[in-house]
C-alpha cells in the first residue's frame, strides 16, 4: 500500500512491539523456566512447555516442581525468615530496590507478560507493570513503618503463595510485596501457563539484594501447588478459581495455617438512567474486555435500567464494533488472545450451551481468540447470569428501580466487585453500601491501587490485598497461645437437686425462649454432684431456626454505632445489677471462686465494646486518582460462635460484645459443661432492648453443632473458642460456602481489640472519583 | 503477519453529505445529557496509548492531518502580505520534493482561516485552488458586540467570498442555562450564512463544565450548525481530549437521532504531529472513517504544520529534521 492509498483508507496498519529482547532473554537462560531456591537457580527441566497463546509458538520449557523441590524451597524460606524479620528498615531498602529495578526492566517485563499471556501490550505496559511496581514502592513504605507503627504484630513466618495466569506479575507483586514488607519469607508458585515474568523477577531479587531464601519461586502445575499447600508453611495465599480455593480450604483445614483466598466473581455493572451513558459504555469496555474478560473482578454482569436499555445496548454494540482484536504485541490492539486453548474451549462451550437471550458477537482472528460477546435479555435464572465465564462475554439484564438493582446485583454466590453508574450522588452513595461485594466503583471500573484493599466476600473468598488491611493477612499479634484444657463435666449418681424447683433452660432464638427441636435436655451438676438444672440439647434444626432469626434481624446491621453502643452499655448495666447472682452461678457451675471476677470482666468488656461501637472508623485512602477510595468497615453479617466453655459467662460475652458492636448478629453455643450462666443471660438480653434475633443462644454439644454451623449458607462466619476438637471440621465444612472462619485449634489466647474488630468486620473499598 | 479484525465499516462513501438544517429545540433531550468529567478524563488519558500509527501509515495520517487543517492567522498585526504568505503555504504546505517522494503531490490544507478584513486578500491569493476561506466572525473572540452588528458581520464576510464562517456563541446563554436564547442566536447566524458553512465556536474553556459543553454542542447542532468547534484559540484553555470526547459524543448522538453528520473542529493547543494522530484516531474510532474528510473534520492550528513537516521529512530521509529546512507560512 502506498502512502496515497493509506491516505484514502486511513487504516491503522501494524504497530508491533519488538519482542526480540524478551526472546533473547529466554534464550540466554537456556530456554527453561524453573526453580529459584535459596537465592540460586535450582532444578531446570523442560517438563512441559509454556507457549505464546496468540501464535502457539513455544516460549520455554517449564520445570514441574516436585514435592521434594517444594520442600527444599520451604526449608530455604524457613531458614531465612528469622533474620529477614529483624529489621523493617532494612527490608524497606530491599523492597525499594526491587521497585526501582522493575522500573528499569519495565519494557522487558511488559513484553514478556504479553508473550506469555496473550494480553495486549498496552495493558501489560500501561496497567500490569506500573501497578506491580507501585505495589513494591508502597510496601517498601510499610516495611519502613512497621517497627514504629505496628509494634504489636509480628510476621507469620513462611508464606506459600499460589497465583493465577491472568496477571502473573501483578499478582506476584500483590503477594510478595506485603509478605516481604511484614518480615515473612515466601515460596511462590506462578501459574502453569505463565511462569516467565516470575523468572525475570527472580533475577531482579538477586540484583536488589534480597537475601537468599527470602524469595523462592517454584514452577509447576496444580500438583506442585498442592505440594506447596501441604508443605510446612504458615500461610497459604491463593488467587485463582473458586473450585481450587475450595480444595485448598479443605486441605488446610485444622492445620493452623493462615489462609487468604481471592477467587472468582460475577461482578455487577449497574447503569442507572441518569448515568453518563457514553462513559458507562466506555467503562464497560474496560470492565469486561480488559484482559479479554479474564479478570476476577470483571464487570461481567450488566444491569441496565429499563428505560435506557435499548439505547445503551445500541451504543455498546457500536463500541464493540470498534474494538480491535489481534496480535497482542501490536500497540493498536484492544483485545488479545485467550491464555490457553483449554480456556478458549471452556468459554466457547459455556456460550454455546446458552440458548437464552440475544447474542451479539464481533469477529475474532483464527487461533486462540474469542470474540467480544454481549448477551442481552437474560434473567437471573439463566446459567450465564450466575456462572463465571472468565472470558470476553458480557451478560445483561434490566431492572426497574434502585431496590431491584440491588436485589439482582446481590443475587449471586460471588461478591468481589461492583460498578455503579449514576450522576446522582445520593443514589450512588446509597447503593454502594447495599451491594454485597468487597469493592465498589462509582462511575468507574477496575480501579486498583496498592493503597486500597482488594478482595471479596461470599464465594469470592476472604482477606484483602493492598493497604493497611492487606497487611493483616501477613501479620499476627505478638504473643503465644496456650493449650486450652477441657473442663471436667460434673456428674452425679443420684441427681439430688441443689434447688427443689425444676429449672430447665430453653434455647434463646429470635428473642424468645424456645424448646429444643429434639426434645432432649442434659442435666447440669455442680462439683458436689447436686443438680443445678437442665440445659436443652440443640440440634441442627435449632441452629437453622437461629440462622433464620439472624437473617430476619438484618436491620441490626444498619443501625448506627451510637445505638449499638447504648444497647451494649445497657446490657452491661443490667448485668451489673445482677452481678452477685451471676457470680454465684458461675461459682456453682465451675466449682471455683472466680465468679465475681468473671462478671466484672464481662461488664468491663461490654463497656469497652460499647465504646468501640461508634469508633471503628473507616479510612479515606490516598489513591492516585482525583477522588477518594473509602475503606468502609461493614459488619460481616451473621456469625456463629462456639464459645470458650471454660468460662461460663465470659466465654459468651467475649465474642458477643465485639460482634454486636460492629453490627453483626450472633448465634452462640454456650459452654457445654457450664451452660447455665449463658441461659441466665437470656433475661439480661430481654431487658436490654436487644432486638429479637440479634443474639441467639444455643446449648448442646459443640461437636454436634459445629459442622452444621460451618456448612450453613446463611451464616457468614464461624468462630470457635471451644475446647472441643472442632476447628478442623469447621474449616473443612466452611469450604462449601467459603465463609470466613476463625478457630482456635484447641488453644487460648487473649486477642487484642484490633483482632476482634478485624474479625467482626469486612472492609469494603468504595472508589469515588469526582470532578466537574 | 497475524490476522487482525478491523472495525465494521458502517459508513458508505458519499459524494455529497446532506447539510444539517437543524431541528426544533428539544429541551428534554438537552437537559438529559450528562457528562461525567472524571470518567471522560480517565478515558481521554488512555487514548494516546491505545492507538499507534507507524511508518508509511504515520506519513499518510500526517498528510491527512494537513488536508484537514484550517491554517490560521488571527493576529492583530495581520497584514495582506502576511495573509498572502500563509495562503501560499496552504497551497504548498510541504516541500515539493517530500510530497513527491511520498506520492502526495497536490496536497493542500483544508482551508485558510482569517479575520473578516483579510477575507478578500485570502480569496484572491487562493484563486485557482479549491481551498476555501474561513472567516472568524460575530465579534470574535468574545462575541459580545451588538447582535445586529454580529449578524451584519457574517453577511459582509459571506459577501467578501468567505465560504465558511466561524461564529462564536454567547457564553452567557450557556452559563445561565438559557438554551432557547442560544438556539435562537445560532439559528439566526446560520440563516445569515446562507450557503456558507457555519462553525459554531463554543469557547469550551469558558463554559465551566463538560456537561455544559455537551449541552451547548447539542443546542448548536439543533439550530443548524455545520460544525461545532472547541475554541477561539484565545481562551486560556483550548482544545483538549476530554472536551473533544464530549463534543464528538454529542455529534454521534445527533447523528444517531437525525441521521445528519455534523463536523468537528478542535482549535488551539494542538501543535504536535503526535497530538494530531491521537485526534485522528479518536475521530476514527468514535465517529468512523467518514468523519476523516475535510467536510466533517478540521484542525484549527497555526504551528501544527511545522511539526508535521519535520516528521514527514524524518519519514522520508530517516534523519531528524529542523524547522529551517521548511518554508514558513
Amino acid at each position: 500500500m502506498t502512502v496515497k492509498d493509506i491516505f484514502d483508507t486511513m487504516d491503522y496498519g501494524p504497530a508491533p512491539e519488538d519482542a526480540s529482547d524478551a526472546r533473547a532473554w529466554i534464550e540466554a537462560r537456556g530456554g527453561i523456566a524453573g526453580h529459584f531456591i535459596g537465592g540460586t537457580w535450582d532444578a531446570m527441566r523442560a517438563d512441559f512447555d509454556t507457549t505464546n497463546p496468540a501464535t502457539g509458538e513455544r516460549l520455554a520449557g517449564v520445570t514441574k516442581g516436585t514435592e521434594a523441590e517444594v520442600e527444599k524451597a520451604v526449608t530455604a524460606a524457613r531458614k531465612a525468615q528469622t533474620k529477614w524479620a529483624k529489621n523493617g528498615k532494612t527490608r524497606a531498602r530491599v523492597l525499594y530496590a526491587i521497585a526501582r529495578l522493575m522500573q528499569k526492566n519495565a519494557r522487558l517485563l511488559a513484553v514478556m507478560e504479553t508473550l506469555d499471556t496473550g494480553k495486549p501490550i498496552r495493558e501489560a505496559r500501561d496497567i500490569d507493570v506500573p501497578l506491580a511496581i507501585r505495589h513494591f514502592y508502597h510496601h517498601a513504605g510499610f516495611a519502613q513503618l512497621m517497627d514504629d507503627e505496628m509494634p504489636d504484630v509480628e510476621p507469620l513466618g513462611v508464606c506459600g503463595q499460589i497465583i493465577p495466569w491472568n496477571f502473573p506479575l501483578l499478582m506476584l507483586a500483590w503477594k510478595i510485596a506485603p509478605a516481604l514488607a511484614m518480615g515473612n519469607t515466601v515460596v511462590l508458585k506462578p501459574a502453569e501457563y505463565t511462569p516467565m515474568t516470575a523468572m525475570i523477577f527472580a533475577e531482579i531479587c538477586t540484583q536488589a539484594g534480597v537475601p537468599p531464601g527470602v524469595v523462592n519461586i517454584v514452577t509447576g502445575d496444580g500438583e506442585t501447588g498442592a505440594a506447596l499447600v501441604n508443605a510446612n508453611v504458615d500461610k497459604i495465599a491463593f488467587t485463582g478459581s473458586t473450585a481450587v480455593g475450595r480444595l485448598i480450604r479443605e486441605q488446610t483445614a485444622g492445620t493452623g495455617k493462615a489462609l487468604s483466598l481471592e477467587l472468582g466473581g460475577k461482578s455487577p455493572y449497574i447503569v442507572f438512567e441518569d448515568a453518563d451513558i457514553d462513559s458507562a459504555v466506555e467503562g464497560l469496555v474496560d470492565a469486561i474486555w480488559f484482559n479479554g474478560g479474564q479478570v476476577c473482578c470483571a464487570g461481567s454482569r450488566l444491569l441496565v435500567q429499563e428505560g435506557i436499555a435499548e439505547t445503551f445496548y445500541a451504543k455498546l454494540k457500536a463500541h464493540m464494533d470498534a474494538l480491535r482484536m489481534g496480535d497482542p504485541l501490536d500497540k493498536c490492539i484492544d483485545v488479545g488472545a485467550i491464555v490457553d486453548p483449554s480456556q478458549l474451549d471452556r468459554i466457547s462451550s459455556m456460550v454455546a450451551q446458552n440458548t437464552a437471550g440475544d447474542t451479539y458477537q464481533c469477529g475474532a482472528p483464527d487461533g486462540c481468540f474469542y470474540p467480544p460477546t454481549l448477551i442481552t435479555g437474560l434473567a437471573p435464572s439463566d446459567t450465564l447470569m450466575q456462572e463465571e465465564i472468565f472470558g470476553p462475554v458480557l451478560v445483561a439484564t434490566t431492572f426497574r428501580t434502585p431496590a431491584e438493582a440491588v436485589e439482582v446485583a446481590n443475587n449471586t454466590r460471588y461478591g468481589l466487585a461492583a460498578s455503579v453508574w449514576s450522576e446522582n450522588i445520593n443514589l450512588a452513595l446509597d447503593i454502594a453500601p447495599k451491594l454485597v461485594s468487597g469493592i465498589v466503583w462509582i462511575n468507574g471500573t477496575n480501579m486498583m491501587d496498592a493503597a486500597a484493599g482488594f478482595g471479596g466476600v461470599r464465594e469470592s473468598g476472604f482477606g484483602r490485598e493492598g493497604g493497611w488491611e492487606g497487611l493483616q493477612g501477613y501479620t499476627k499479634p505478638r504473643g503465644k497461645p496456650t493449650p486450652l484444657k477441657t473442663p471436667v463435666t460434673f456428674t452425679s449418681d443420684d441427681g439430688t437437686p441443689a434447688d427443689p424447683l425444676d429449672r430447665t433452660a430453653k434455647l434463646y432464638i429470635g428473642g424468645k425462649q424456645a424448646r429444643p427441636d429434639g426434645g432432649y435436655s442434659q442435666p447440669v451438676f455442680n462439683k458436689s454432684g447436686q443438680l443445678l438444672g437442665h440445659a436443652s440439647i440443640a440440634n441442627r434444626k435449632d441452629l437453622r431456626n437461629a440462622a433464620e432469626a439472624m437473617a430476619a434481624a438484618k436491620g441490626w446491621s444498619k443501625t448506627s454505632g451510637h445505638l449499638r453502643a447504648q444497647i451494649l452499655y445497657y446490657i452491661g448495666e443490667n448485668l451489673s445489677a445482677r452481678a452477685d447472682e451471676f457470680a454465684t452461678r458461675i461459682n456453682a457451675l465451675t466449682g471455683g471462686r472466680n465468679g465475681k471476677a468473671e462478671v466484672e470482666t464481662a461488664i468491663d468488656h461490654l463497656f469497652t465494646w460499647a465504646a468501640w461501637a461508634d469508633k471503628h472508623d473507616g479510612a479515606a485512602k490516598g489513591v492516585p486518582i482525583r477522588g477518594v477510595a473509602l475503606a468502609m468497615n461493614e459488619p460481616i453479617g451473621s456469625i456463629g460462635v462456639l464459645t470458650d466453655d471454660t468460662r461460663p459467662l465470659m466465654g459468651l460475652i467475649e465474642p458477643l460484645a465485639p460482634a454486636l458492636a460492629m453490627g453483626n448478629r450472633l448465634t452462640a453455643v454456650a459452654s457445654h459443661p457450664f451452660p447455665l450462666a449463658a441461659t441466665d443471660f437470656y433475661q439480661i438480653l430481654e431487658t436490654s432492648d436487644v432486638p429479637p434475633g440479634v443474639v441467639n443462644i444455643l446449648t448442646g454439644a459443640h461437636g454436634d453443632l459445629a459442622p452444621h454451623m460451618a456448612a450453613h449458607a446463611n451464616i457468614d462466619a464461624v468462630w470457635s473458642f471451644s475446647t472441643s476438637d472442632v476447628s478442623k471440621v469447621i474449616e473443612a465444612r466452611s469450604a462449601v460456602t467459603l465463609k470466613r472462619t476463625w478457630v482456635n485449634n484447641g488453644t487460648h489466647r487473649s486477642w487484642p481489640s484490633a483482632t476482634w474488630r478485624a474479625q467482626a468486620t469486612e472492609v469494603k473499598t468504595i472508589w469515588i472519583p469526582y470532578g466537574e | 503477519m497475524m490476522q487482525t479484525t478491523t472495525p465494521t465499516q458502517t459508513h458508505l462513501p458519499q459524494v455529497q453529505e446532506p447539510r444539517n438544517d437543524g431541528m426544533p429545540l428539544d429541551l428534554s433531550w438537552v437537559r438529559s445529557v450528562q457528562a461525567n468529567t472524571s470518567a471522560i478524563e480517565r478515558r481521554a488519558v488512555t487514548l494516546p496509548g491505545r492507538r499507534s500509527v507507524k511508518k508509511d501509515h504515520q506519513a499518510a495520517w500526517l498528510c491527512k492531518a494537513i488536508s484537514l487543517m484550517d491554517l490560521t492567522t488571527l493576529s492583530g498585526d495581520d497584514t495582506e502580505g502576511r495573509v498572502r504568505r500563509l495562503c501560499a503555504k496552504a497551497r504548498q504546505p510541504v516541500r515539493a520534493d517530500l510530497l513527491q517522494t511520498l506520492g502526495m503531490e497536490g496536497l493542500t490544507t483544508g482551508a485558510i482561516c482569517v479575520y473578516h478584513d483579510m477575507v478578500p486578500t485570502a480569496v484572491d491569493a487562493l484563486r485557482g485552488t479549491s481551498i476555501p476561506v474561513a472567516a472568524v466572525s460575530t465579534g470574535f473572540p468574545a462575541g459580545l458586540s451588538p447582535f445586529h452588528l454580529r449578524i451584519a458581520e457574517i453577511g459582509e464576510s459571506v459577501a467578501a467570498g468567505a465560504e465558511e464562517i466561524d461564529i462564536v456563541i454567547t457564553r452567557r446563554h450557556v452559563l445561565q442555562g438559557n438554551w432557547q436564547a442560544l438556539y435562537d442566536e445560532m439559528a439566526e447566524m446560520r440563516r445569515t450564512c446562507g450557503t456558507a458553512h457555519v462553525k459554531a465556536i463554543l469557547a469550551t474553556g469558558e463554559l465551566g463544565s463538560l456537561r455544559n459543553v455537551a449541552r451547548a454542542s447539542l443546542v448548536c447542532m439543533m439550530a443548524g450548525a455545520d460544525f461545532i468547534k472547541t475554541s477561539t484559540g484565545k481562551e486560556s484553555v483550548n482544545a483538549t481530549l476530554p472536551v473533544t470526547l464530549t463534543m464528538i459524543r454529542a455529534i454521534r448522538d445527533y447523528y444517531m437521532r437525525t441521521g445528519l453528520r455534523v463536523g468537528y473542529k478542535p482549535a488551539g493547543g494542538i501543535s504536535k504531529a503526535k497530538d494530531a494522530l491521537v485526534y485522528l484516531s479518536m475521530i476514527k474510532d468514535e465517529l468512523g472513517d467518514r468523519w476523516l474528510q475535510p467536510d466533517l473534520f478540521r484542525f484549527g492550528a497555526s504551528s501544527l504544520l511545522g511539526d508535521i513537516e519535520r516528521q514527514l521529512e524524518h519519514h522520508v530521509t530517516g534523519g531528524y529534521s529542523a524547522g529551517w529546512r521548511h518554508a514558513i507560512g
